[in-house]
């Protein structure tokens, strides 16, 4: 299995690459992970993963910045299938219209737009930063024998724009902080988290697995 | 579900290696940070902190292998400060690993460069570290002073009004210090961390003076701080993250609790 961790300038990759390394051996399956911003090697990748820690315009500048990215990314995950896992902003921009810092395009392949949180309790803070736990919206194959409620595993978050969805259903999970925030989501060949994997943990640890045992 | 209070052991680092001063002076070396970070990630810390007292900007690269190495090897949030001066130095570590970074000094000279970091790199990212005494008399409404320079160079800057304005313009945190109590273990500053919590929307982290599990407490229910920060009484071992957890939770404060063996 050639697993790609594309590396567009746009923050930390080497958690991602070695939690993603760990994820192969914990499943047993065969394969690597490269990191690459070569938009040849994204088009023939057997999974995506896409990372993105920053501002969304900042970072849908960066992914256009690399010379037929995009193509890449589309060509791979809307036509040859590949499964798609964003991460963060890697996430959002899944979206149609980010609106951190003005209105932006995302890749539209999640029909929503990524909002700034307005928790329903005022004396919650914002960002949303740190450990939360998790509930499912619908069951998928990526959250599959996860611990999630209440008393749960705990996923870490660190954002201020949460994906909000035009399909409930592309929604799997949920977080709380003054109302639902979108945590993960999935459609078709392509699914992301909110939280960091990477950074959660037993939790990130079971989701990589469970995303490279995928088969959509 | 709720958001859970977080315990962030930090290690101040100088010229690649784990120190912790009291009051900032009488440096000690207690060992490889990578390590330290390891065994923190293992412990169940919520996030861990490193602080890079290095005094030369020359010596930066070290501090960027430090944050490339915990990245590869520890499974748990980062956040890095000391030095950051411009945006770049912001970018290289978020590309080394960092998942926030802290801006102190550079801050106070110039605010209007956490504008420029959280435009670029999202508020999520941006934690002004906060440095503060107080400053006023006997009998007067309390009054706190951003220090630099390790808190020996006065600024005649509100700690309060200045935690509003990074706020407004992008801060997404605030890693606040009582150099009053930093080292002393008699418990956080609650006055200045109450006044600061109040005073904006973002979490807060309380940072400075703590001895006991029941000031890690006192942070959260007094000072309405959203994480807590220490560093000798874990680096030490007085107290474990772990102990410190429960201890907390039996407060009746949200904690993470989540045993690392398995799902």
């Amino acid at each position: 299995m050639n697993i790609v961790l594309v590396d567009y300038g746009a923050g930390n990759l080497h958690s991602a690459h070695r939690g993603l390394e760990r994820a192969l051996t914990d499943t047993g399956l065969s394969g690597s992970v490269t990191v690459t911003s070569d938009a040849d090697t994204v088009a023939r990748a057997d999974r995506i993963v896409m990372p993105g820690d920053g501002a969304f315009r900042d970072c849908r500048q960066s992914l256009d910045a690399v010379p037929g990215l995009v193509e890449a990314l589309t060509q791979a995950v809307k036509v040859k299938g590949s499964p798609f896992f964003g991460i963060c902003v890697g996430m959002q921009l899944l979206a149609d219209i980010g609106e951190e810092h003005g209105e932006t395009p995302g890749l539209g392949w999640l029909g929503g737009h990524v909002r700034h949180l307005e928790p329903a309790d005022a004396g919650l803070k914002v960002p949303h930063m740190g450990w939360n736990t998790l509930r499912l919206q619908r069951p998928h194959p990526l959250l599959d024998g996860l611990r999630l409620g209440e008393g749960g595993l705990h996923a870490y978050f660190l954002h201020a724009y949460h994906l909000v969805a035009d399909r409930a259903e592309d929604v799997i999970a949920v977080a709380d902080y003054g109302g639902p925030v979108t945590a993960a989501v999935a459609r078709g060949t392509v699914c992301g988290t909110q939280f960091h994997p990477e950074k959660s943990q037993t939790l990130g640890r079971a989701l990589f697995a469970n995303f490279l045992r995928w088969t959509p | 579900m709720t958001l859970k209070v977080r315990v962030i052991p930090c290690l101040d680092v100088k010229d690649g290696r784990v120190v912790k001063g009291v009051n900032f002076v009488d440096l000690a070396d207690v060992g490889d940070p990578v390590e330290a970070a390891k065994a923190y990630d293992a412990a169940g810390a919520d996030e861990l902190c490193f602080l890079d007292i290095t005094a030369s900007h020359e010596k930066r690269g070290t501090l960027l292998d430090i944050v490339q190495r915990t990245a590869e090897n520890c499974f748990m949030p980062l956040t890095v400060g000391g030095g950051v001066r411009t945006v770049e130095d912001i970018r290289a570590l978020m590309l080394a690993g960092a998942d926030k970074v802290s801006i102190n000094t550079a801050a106070v000279r110039d605010p209007a460069v956490v504008g420029r970091a959280a435009e670029r790199f999202g508020a999520q990212a941006i934690v002004v570290a906060i440095d503060a005494k107080g400053v006023s008399k006997p009998g007067e409404a309390p009054r706190w002073e951003i220090f630099t320079h390790g808190g020996r160079t006065p600024t005649g800057i509100d700690a309060v009004e200045f935690a509003r304005t990074v706020a407004n313009l992008g801060a997404g945190e605030i890693l606040l210090t009582s150099m009053d109590r930093d080292g002393t273990k008699n418990g956080f500053d609650l006055g200045l961390t109450r006044a600061i919590s109040d005073a904006v929307s973002v979490p807060v982290i309380a940072s400075g003076g703590v001895g006991t599990l029941d000031h890690l407490v006192d942070g959260v229910r007094d000072g309405r701080a959203s994480a807590v920060l220490a560093a000798s009484i874990f680096h030490y071992g007085t107290f474990t993250i772990r102990e410190a957890k429960e201890h907390m939770a039996r407060a009746g404060l949200p904690m993470r609790l989540d045993r690392e063996d398995g799902v």
